[in-house]
């Protein structure tokens, strides 16, 4: 679990299923810069998993999954 | 003193011996080398995702369309091959008009015997439901998934065969196509992939 990073951007996934959080995740971090950490908001339960995968797939750094009642929040840092 | 021919036959086979020794070592060492870092160079490339998709319906649409989104999205490499009744979505007039079809199907959500589903206007309204569901649950829509497969550079093919037999020109098809290929494109690329699927 990493500590002490600030959010650079935020998207809002909420409402959308499978496979938009992870493509719209992927589309937001091509246009911000290496090191940067983006917040993703999902209502969609399927992509806690598919977040993990997708981290794993591209090497992005999945730093932190926050969860509400009914919303699951992502914090990714863009590693390259 | 002078040396024996016996004397010389053992010196020279002794640096004989050395030399060879040590040029075989050097070449395993070459070898091996170049091994590991081929090896290497095949770990770092992307992975490869090859989809054929030969169904023309609403529903069949759908798994070819959200794989190679997805798998662009994981960073990978993807290619699609349209062929038979696939090529029906990459066409113009198919593209938003891909109908969903109540025949033969007992996992529909509401099944129905295949007499009734088969009366004319059955297909329309099977559709019509369909989409219905696919806006309310928030999916993304066919044409909304191609856009997004050609944003993300997943490369999309028509069957040549395919376009020849069922007269299908390449002005009836949608733009943000790769040239009409042959399956034996289409396998070499599926050769090198490490994903390859048929919907």
């Amino acid at each position: 679990m990493a500590i002490g990073y600030t959010v650079d951007e935020r998207l809002d996934c909420k409402g959308l299923n499978c496979p938009l959080p992870v493509i719209k995740t992927k589309k937001a971090l091509e246009k911000m810069a290496v090191g940067q950490v983006l917040e993703m908001v999902a209502t969609d339960p399927g992509s806690k998993s598919d977040m993990v995968a997708w981290s794993k797939s591209t090497g992005h750094e999945l730093l932190e999954t926050k969860e509400e009642p009914g919303l699951f929040m992502f914090y990714v840092r863009k590693t390259r | 003193m002078a040396v024996t021919p016996q004397e010389l036959d053992q010196v020279v086979a002794a640096k004989v011996k050395e030399l060879a020794e040590h040029r075989l070592e050097q070449m395993v060492r070459e070898q091996v080398r170049a091994a590991l870092d081929a090896e290497a160079k095949k770990s770092s490339r992307p992975k490869r995702v090859a989809i054929v998709s030969s169904k023309g319906t609403l529903d069949a649409a759908y798994p070819p369309l959200i794989l190679a989104t997805t798998a662009a999205a994981l960073d990978m490499e993807v290619g699609v091959f349209f062929t038979f009744f696939g090529l029906h979505i990459l066409k113009k007039k198919g593209l938003e008009n891909l109908k969903f079809v109540p025949v033969a199907n007992p996992a529909m959500p509401m099944p129905m015997p295949n007499l009734l589903g088969a009366l004319p206007g059955m297909t329309g309204l099977a559709t019509l439901m369909m989409k219905q569901t696919i806006k309310h649950k928030h999916i993304a829509s066919i044409p909304e998934l191609m856009e997004l497969a050609k944003e993300s550079g997943v490369k999309l093919w028509p069957c040549q065969m395919t376009m020849d037999m069922m007269d299908i020109k390449w002005n009836d098809l949608i733009d943000g196509l790769e040239e009409p290929v042959g399956a034996a494109t289409f396998l070499e690329f599926a050769s090198h992939a490490d994903i390859t699927l048929y919907v």
